[in-house]
């Protein structure tokens, strides 16, 4: 038995992986270039994860993200055109340019933010799944958030709630030991975070998230047994941020060394090894996937270029629903 | 037929319930304990408690899981027990139930309401007694509703319910025993206030709990030969403007009565806009009676003191007249 997904389970697993790396690659040189403004903060080395869970989603599972959301959005499915114009704030943005980097939705995916409060999506997730369970969909809630959630209130409120009543969350931890600058062992006194949401009589177990073979197994189980109703189910997935926190942070709380000791162990190098090592993969056929991913930013920097700035005269909108 | 404002919210919920399934309640011990103020006293046997759910002391969880409900397409009713405590609930109905349509560009409505006890007059001290409506009203993406009269009480809940937006219901708490008739005629509006006592002499707008205060303050004045007429805003936001304004430019005298504090008020922005566009039309300066600046105290002189009375009503309205 391989320990991790094969053929063409494992070569969708990389492109997804590739396609947020170079998406958002591209988008730091469009933030230096001013065509992208507001805060911005990259999934660059996190990659594996939000690859892997939402490997195991449905198309109509929710989703509900945090403000370092762009990979969460495109392997949920939402085109790369769509979030790259939010982020450029066009009319024809996933948000309608409203929202920009943070704040990336889509009705149709079912992705319900981009959430910039810190454990404000936490509670949502709770009643995006009370709904389900209420009128008896089959469907899951992943909700990602980072360990720095873990210190606020209503990720305690929420834990209990799920477990309390049994929602069908799939709460998805992204530890990458920092909250903003704040290291995890500066800000909590217990860092297992997996052992406080067992505290909740909630299944909860760590993946290393670096590990996009493990994070897509954990995910498989943990989808499986949320869809099938034993409650929530609590991933801790213990991976490491590449980039800055924002594109303002002059990284003073963590050493050089430290990072490229992690870049080491990068989601990518790795798992093509692993497919290498294992006749998964050719040199031909990973030519393939970055050229077509290349083409695929381009053709979304492209399309968010010719897209529309909404006129001032509009600034009021959607403040209310629009009643005809 | 007599009825108390309690028991017309009551039958307002149950009537709800019964003609849409999507409709379900959570809060604090509104279930097994029957309601902190026996709102919905008898609700849990009726509807078990699937739909009539109480909640842990979690404020933010359970609001934000009626905000990802509503998202989802439920219609959740959630209690919370007073004003003051909503403040720990605040972040989800800001950031997220007042955001989420305008952050999306509009795919995303939250068709929500929150009902809480609001004012003082029960001895209960400075957390649980203020009145916060007024501020809630300075927040885009959210309606402000203030029931005065058991019809009110009756007749608010189903439009809140049908609004796509969330509405937040403020219930003086001193109303809940309140009696008076239920009305057969048809149903005035939810965003339009009411001319509750026509005259001629003064105009007195307010809202709630000072709604009686001001109807007795007017009869008293009746004895001076002065016939005040008493606008029921019934809705903070949006504020009606056409029906204060018309009663003012008649009057040419405008007294606000306002169970919350003077400054950055809900009187202040009614004064405003009076001078904003009735200015010519006044004989006098708009006339002000708030609660004192001071957190409500425990001892009942003390309280009294702080908050409008009918008394109080009657001297502001004599010095809004006696100014030339």
């Amino acid at each position: 038995m391989t320990l991790y997904p094969t053929g063409a389970d494992g070569r969708a697993l990389l492109r997804t992986m590739i396609m947020i790396r170079r998406f958002e690659e591209r988008c730091a040189e469009l933030y230096t270039e001013t065509k992208i403004r507001g805060f911005m903060h990259l999934y660059i080395g996190e990659e594996a994860v939000a690859a892997g869970v939402c490997a195991h989603l449905a198309p109509d599972d929710n989703v509900v993200a945090t403000y370092r959301e762009h990979g969460h959005a495109l392997a949920h499915g939402v085109s790369a055109r769509a979030i790259m114009a939010e982020m450029f704030g066009k009319v024809e943005g996933c948000s309608g340019g409203r929202g920009g980097s943070m704040h990336l939705f889509s009705a149709e995916h079912r992705l319900f933010g981009g959430n910039a409060i810190v454990g404000g999506g936490l509670p949502i997730a709770v009643g995006l799944a009370l709904a389900d369970r209420m009128r008896g969909e089959q469907r899951v809630t992943a909700c990602f958030f980072g360990e720095g959630a873990v210190a606020e209130g209503e990720f305690h409120e929420c834990m209990n709630l799920a477990a309390l009543w049994r929602l069908p969350v799939l709460f998805c931890c992204e530890n990458n030991l920092y909250a903003m600058g704040t290291a995890l062992a500066r800000s909590e006194s217990e860092t297992d975070i997996a052992i406080k949401a067992s505290a909740y009589e909630m299944t909860s177990w760590s993946v290393d998230g670096m590990d996009v073979a493990a994070v897509e197994r954990a995910a498989e189980r943990a989808v499986l047994a949320v869809r099938g109703g034993v409650g929530p189910v609590f991933l801790e997935l213990r991976t490491y941020r590449f980039r800055a926190h924002s594109m303002y942070d002059p990284e003073l709380y963590r050493s050089k060394e430290e990072v490229a000791g992690w870049r080491t162990h990068d989601p990518i190098d790795t798992f093509i090894a692993t497919l290498r090592a294992a006749g998964e993969l050719d040199d031909d056929t990973l030519a393939e996937i970055e050229s077509e991913v290349v083409a695929e930013v381009d053709d979304a920097v492209a399309f968010a270029d010719a897209g529309t700035f909404e006129p001032a005269e509009d600034l009021t909108r959607h403040v209310y629903a629009e009643v005809e | 037929m007599t009825i108390t404002c309690r028991e017309a919210m009551r039958q307002a919920i149950r009537e709800a319930m019964l003609a849409d399934d999507r409709v379900f309640m959570m809060g604090e011990d509104i279930g097994a304990y029957g309601g902190c103020f026996a709102v919905s006293k008898g609700l849990l046997d009726e509807f078990g408690p699937e739909r009539i759910r109480d909640t842990p002391l979690s404020e933010s969880a359970f609001v934000g899981a009626g905000i990802g409900a509503a998202m989802a397409g439920m219609r959740p009713i959630v209690e919370i027990m007073t004003a003051n405590f909503s403040l720990l609930a605040l972040d989800q109905i800001m950031n997220n139930a007042a955001t989420l349509r305008h952050m999306s560009g509009g795919q995303v409505g939250v068709p929500l309401v929150i009902r809480m006890a609001t004012g003082g007059g029960r001895q209960l001290a400075a957390q649980h007694s203020h009145s916060l409506e007024g501020w809630y009203a300075h927040i885009p993406g959210i309606k402000v509703l203030v029931p005065a009269t058991p019809d009110d009480f009756r007749g608010m809940l189903q439009p809140a319910l049908d609004d796509p937006d969330p509405v937040l219901i403020f219930e003086n708490a001193l109303l809940y025993n309140a009696e008076g008739e239920l009305s057969d005629g048809p149903f005035t509006p939810v965003d339009r206030a009411l001319v509750r006592r026509p005259g001629s002499d003064l105009t007195i707008i307010t809202y709630g709990g000072s709604l009686a205060k001001a109807l007795a303050a007017a009869e008293q004045l009746t004895a001076d030969g002065i016939d005040a007429e008493v606008i029921d805003l019934r809705s903070l936001r949006p504020l009606d403007d056409d029906t204060y304004l018309a009663s003012v430019r008649r009057t040419h005298r405008a007294l606000v009565v306002d169970e919350g504090w003077r400054s950055g008020s809900i009187s202040a922005e009614i004064s405003a806009r009076i001078t904003e566009q009735a200015f010519f039309d006044l004989d006098a300066p708009v006339g002000r009676l708030c609660s004192a600046e001071v957190p409500v105290p425990y001892p009942k002189q003390l309280e009294d003191a702080a908050l409008p009375s009918a008394e109080g009503v009657v001297a502001a309205a004599r010095e809004v007249l006696a100014d030339a």
